[in-house]
Parts: structure tokens; C-alpha cells; sequence
């Protein structure tokens, strides 16, 4: 299971890649998401998959989830959530004033 | 235990949030938020008290005890970085009363303000990993914000840069720390020192090390300063003396606490690597404060030399060079908000921010040449001003320590500097004004007094390095001893 999770990861990271290199602000704001949602699976992974029962100690179980790694992806999902809301706007904003969604776009030509 | 190291963080946010609903009140919004800036100065001050006479403090979170929760530490390194950083961001709030103008302050710059000092206090004090990161993001967000604040075409392209580049070291913040707890089992720094020592620092914990300095670089503009220039070009100058004060000086305390507490035991590949970096990055910095004619660039090729400098003394590791680093850090987070003060006046008196269409200032604004002159000195380093004792504690243990090359460079860059700011004084203050139209900045005298305050500082340290050094000796000998802060962190 590891080995499968670990493979997206690796497929979600280079799509990622592929895509903030490309010129749209649309397609590098997907590009970011991609890697963020890459992050947050491996943050869930290196501590291993369903090693347990639930961490709650009415299940009596021989063994529980490590409920750290889960509680730190949470706190960065909502951190990603807000950056990815303000890049939305700023790329949009962007958008508006320079009539056009490729980076090229907002340049300026230097002295 | 001590409660009261949870007040700079809470202070500066509680602040922005009570700002948020006063948003057409600009007078009110001033009057709080310079109540509340003092208030952190004088918390800062008592905590840098406590320290000094009863040693580390520590407060954990909700009680648990470490390893578990999140735990607050005030050595004296961050104890003093936080009433520096204090007393910096109440110069540049008094700045911002005089020079950033009431369509930002009704749009929010004061809150957004606070969040910036929020999450900035809350990197020094945090003793978590993972604290640092939400404290980074914190900081971040609003650092992003007061970027873009003003909508214009150039801010913007600036800070789709910025937030990109921060958005990808973050998610390279937040892969490290999913290695560097499946490899350890834990995040609190104290603890993950224990364990690395423990394990010994091998194969993966090196690349974890080497993905830290790398994420850490990027934020303090080590080597990886590429965006640095260009962003922070862009925002007001009392936003821009805040993050060359602050913001660098961020990741530069996050690369002091991670090797001089956790990965400290393969200097031989960590500490060359950031060695090699700290002589790139002051020749790489050099460069570009001599190639630009525009005074914001120059500034900010001066950020990135200093940045180097301070890189430098941290690669030598020894008790002697890490005084000298927290004593460089501390003059260099005054000294650098205190020339982009002196440089928006420059600006808003000529109009423009090209060198060759200066000339002349010094028979209007005498004062603000002089405290400009003075002010390079205490940057390049002269006795008796601030950069002084920092500089030859750091360069002497390099040579002591066989880092002739790069306590050369560093010496080199010292130069560089000097040459650079002498340059613009001579354009700026000498000769005729070259400019017809006279711009009077508004409010010359109110942008006076913060600047004075913090050249007042620079001047003390100098003088005063002596009974500073007491301080900074204490800070240093935490940095130089990992024990002493586990032993603070995990005694009970």
C-alpha cells in the first residue's frame, strides 16, 4: 500500500512541476495545489498506513494510529487553503489589470 | 512555567483582530496600535529579565509536557531577538503613522501589520518544528498582503513571485518535516536534538539537514536570494524597513537554532556546506550593491551582504563567533530599518530613487545626512558603533579557526559596503540639486523621531557593547551548548 500511495505522490509532485513551469497563472496555481496535496500525502504516509485501530482508548486494540502526522495535515491543509484562496484573488486581480493570464504579461520594460 | 511568554504573540494578535473592526476609525486604529506596540516592547523587556536572572524559561502549552505538545522557549537569544524585533517594529509602526498614507491604513495595513509581528515573535519564541512552520506561514501571509497592498501593476507581478517561491519552500518545509518525523518520531527541538545525537546523524538525517538549510536559506536569503531584490522593491519604504529588519532575520534565527541545537553533529558537511554559501552569497551580494544606481537596490544587496556575513559566523561555530552572531544579528536589525528610514526620506525629499538625479540634500536636511553618514560606519563596522564588536568576534574566531579565506571575504565585503553607501552619500548629500520641482516630504519631523530613536540604539550598543556583551555572552553560551537549553526544555 505504501508503495502504491508513495507512486501518486511522486505522479502528483511531477505534474506539479509540469505545471509551474508553464506560463498560465492558472496553470501554476494548479501546479502549487498539486504539490501541496503531494505534501499532505506523504506527511500521511512516512508514518505509515493503518498500522492500528483508531487512537480512542475504548477500542482496546493491541495496537493504535499514530494521530500526530494526522493532526499536523490538518493544520496544514487550512494553511495551503488560505494561501490558495489569496493566490486565487491576487492571480485574478492580476488578470484584471493586465488583460491577460500569462506571466509575460505583467513585465516591464526596465531602464 | 511562566505564562508571560505567551503575550508577544497574543498582544500583536489580538491587536490586528480588535484593528480589523475599526477599519474606518484610522485615529483609533493609530492610538491602539501604538499602545499595543509599547505594551510588547515592555513584555519583551521583562522577559529578557527573567532570563538573565532566573535562566531559560519555558511554557507548555495546554500542560503537556514535552515530548508531547508544544512547548515555548525564551533562551536569551530569542528572549533578546523578540525586544529588538519589539522595539524595530515600533519604529516602523511611528514610521508608517508619518509616511504610508490613509488609503492603506483604511485598508487594512495596521492588522495586517500585527499578524507580520505575530508570527515573527512567534518564530523566535517556539520551540516546536512544526510551531515554525504555522509561525512562518503566519508571517507570511501577511507578508504577502502588505506586498500587494496598493494594487499596483508592479506590486503585483512582485508578489505573484514572492508568494510562489514561499508556496514552494513551504510545501518543501512541510515534506522535511514528514521525514524528519517518520525518521525520528518527534518534532520538538529539544527532544529531536536527544534523538539525533542519539542515532547518530547519518545518511537520511544529512538530507533532511541539507532540506532544512535549503528551506531556511530561501526564507533569509542565503545564496538563494533571487527573489529578495526584486520584492522587496516593490511595497512602501515602512513596509519595506520591516521585512529587510525582520524577515530575513527570520530564517537566519530558524538556520542558528537548527545547527547550533539539532544537526550538530556532522559540522564537517553541514557547516562547510553553509560556510561555501555565506562566501557566495557575500561575493554574489557585493556584486550587485556595486552594479545598481538606484538606492532600493543598493539597500537590498546590502540586506543579502549582511546576510552572509552573519552565515559566515555561523559556519565557524565556536562560543566566540556565535556572541559575535547574536550581537551582529541585534545591530543589524536596527541598523538595516534604520537606513531604509533614512532612505524613504531621501526619496520623498528628491522625488526620485535614481542616484544621478540626486544631489545636494545636505543643505536642506542636514541631520539626515548625517545620521546617514554615521549610520555607514556603524554598518561597515567602525568603533565605537554597533557593528563593531560583532564584526571582530566573528572575524577573529575565523581566522582563529582556519576560515582565512572566508574571514577575508568577509573583511572584502566590509569594504564593498562601505564603498557602496559612501558612494550614495556623496550623490545624495554633495553638490548642486540637480532637481527643479522641490518635493517637502509631509511629515519630515514625525519621520524624524523614529529614526532618531533608532539611531539613539545604534550609537548605545556601541558605547555600551561592554554591558550588551553580558547579555549576548549568555545567549551565546546556549548556542554553543545544546545541553543547557534540553536540560531547560525537558526537566520535568
Amino acid at each position: 500500500m505504501e508503495l502504491i500511495v508513495a507512486l501518486a505522490i511522486g505522479v502528483l509532485f511531477s505534474v506539479g512541476v509540469y505545471l509551474i513551469l508553464s506560463k498560465s497563472l492558472l496553470r501554476i496555481l494548479l501546479g502549487t495545489n498539486l504539490i501541496t496535496h503531494g505534501v499532505h500525502l506523504l506527511l500521511l504516509t512516512m508514518s505509515g498506513l493503518k498500522t492500528g485501530a483508531p487512537p480512542l482508548l475504548g477500542e482496546k486494540a493491541e495496537a493504535y494510529v499514530d494521530p500526530l502526522p494526522q493532526a499536523l495535515i490538518l493544520t496544514s491543509i487550512v494553511i495551503s487553503f488560505g494561501v490558495t484562496a489569496f493566490f486565487i484573488v491576487l492571480a485574478y486581480r492580476t488578470y484584471r489589470s493586465t488583460g491577460t493570464d500569462d506571466v509575460e504579461g505583467t513585465k516591464e520594460e526596465r531602464q | 512555567m511562566n505564562n508571560l511568554l505567551v503575550l508577544p504573540l497574543l498582544i500583536p494578535a489580538f491587536t490586528a483582530v480588535i484593528l480589523i473592526f475599526l477599519k474606518e476609525r484610522v485615529d483609533l486604529q493609530r492610538i491602539i496600535s501604538a499602545v499595543s506596540v509599547c505594551l510588547n516592547i515592555l513584555v519583551a523587556g521583562i522577559i529578557v529579565y527573567q532570563v538573565s536572572a532566573k535562566g531559560i524559561q519555558t511554557l507548555y502549552m495546554g500542560g503537556w509536557l514535552p515530548p508531547y505538545g508544544i512547548v515555548f522557549v525564551a533562551d536569551m537569544f530569542a528572549a533578546l531577538l523578540v525586544l529588538i524585533g519589539a522595539i524595530v517594529g515600533a519604529a516602523c509602526l511611528f514610521f508608517s503613522f508619518a509616511s504610508i498614507g490613509e488609503e492603506r491604513e483604511r485598508f487594512y495595513y495596521y492588522p495586517f501589520f500585527h499578524f507580520l509581528l505575530t508570527g515573527v515573535f512567534g518564530s523566535f519564541l517556539t520551540g516546536d518544528l512544526f510551531n515554525l512552520f504555522v509561525c512562518f506561514e503566519v508571517l507570511l501571509v501577511a507578508s504577502y498582503a502588505l506586498i500587494v497592498l496598493g494594487g499596483s501593476k508592479g506590486q503585483l507581478r512582485e508578489t505573484l513571485k514572492y508568494v510562489l517561491v514561499n508556496v514552494i519552500s513551504s510545501s518543501l518545509f512541510v515534506a522535511t518535516l514528514a521525514y524528519l518525523y517518520a525518521a525520528t518520531g518527534t518534532l520538538n527541538m529539544a527532544h529531536l536534538s536527544m534523538r539525533v545525537a542519539e542515532a547518530g546523524q547519518g545518511g537520511v538525517l544529512n538530507v533532511i539537514a541539507v532540506l532544512l538549510l535549503i528551506v531556511f536559506s530561501i526564507k533569509a536569503g542565503l545564496l538563494l536570494f533571487f527573489w529578495l531584490p526584486d520584492s522587496y522593491s516593490a511595497p512602501p519604504v515602512a513596509v519595506r524597513a520591516l521585512f529587510g529588519a525582520l524577515l530575513t532575520k527570520v530564517g537566519l534565527y530558524a538556520i542558528i537554532r537548527t545547527f547550533t541545537l539539532i544537526f550538530v553533529q556532522e559540522p564537517g558537511l553541514t557547516h562547510t556546506l553553509i560556510a561555501w554559501m555565506a562566501g557566495a552569497t557575500m561575493i554574489l551580494g557585493a556584486i550587485g550593491a556595486l552594479a545598481y544606481n538606484d538606492l532600493g537596490r543598493i539597500f537590498n544587496y546590502n540586506i543579502i551582504i549582511s546576510v552572509g556575513f552573519i552565515a559566515f559566523g555561523i559556519s565557524v561555530a565556536t562560543q566566540d563567533s556565535l556572541n559575535g552572531v547574536v550581537f551582529y544579528l541585534m545591530h543589524d536589525m536596527v541598523a538595516k530599518a534604520l537606513l531604509f528610514f533614512l532612505g524613504g526620506m531621501i526619496i520623498s525629499a528628491s522625488g526620485t530613487d535614481r542616484l544621478k538625479e540626486m544631489g545636494g540634500l545636505i543643505r536642506r536636511y542636514p541631520w539626515t545626512g548625517w545620521m546617514f553618514f554615521v549610520l555607514t560606519l556603524a554598518l561597515v563596522g567602525v568603533p565605537p558603533l554597533s557593528g563593531f564588536a560583532g564584526k571582530v568576534m566573528m572575524v577573529r574566531s575565523g581566522f582563529g579557526q582556519n576560515h582565512v579565506t572566508l574571514a577575508l571575504i568577509a573583511l572584502g565585503s566590509s569594504f564593498i559596503v562601505l564603498y557602496s553607501l559612501i558612494k550614495v552619500f556623496q550623490q545624495v548629500f554633495w553638490g548642486g540639486e540637480k532637481r527643479e520641482e522641490q518635493v517637502k516630504p509631509l511629515h519630515y519631523k514625525a519621520m524624524m523621531v523614529p529614526a532618531a530613536v533608532l539611531f539613539a540604539i545604534v550609537i548605545l550598543m556601541g558605547v555600551g557593547a561592554e554591558t550588551v556583551n553580558g547579555y549576548v555572552s549568555q545567549a551565546g553560551a546556549v548556542l554553543a551548548d545544546p545541553a543547557l537549553y534540553i536540560n531547560a526544555v525537558m526537566k520535568e
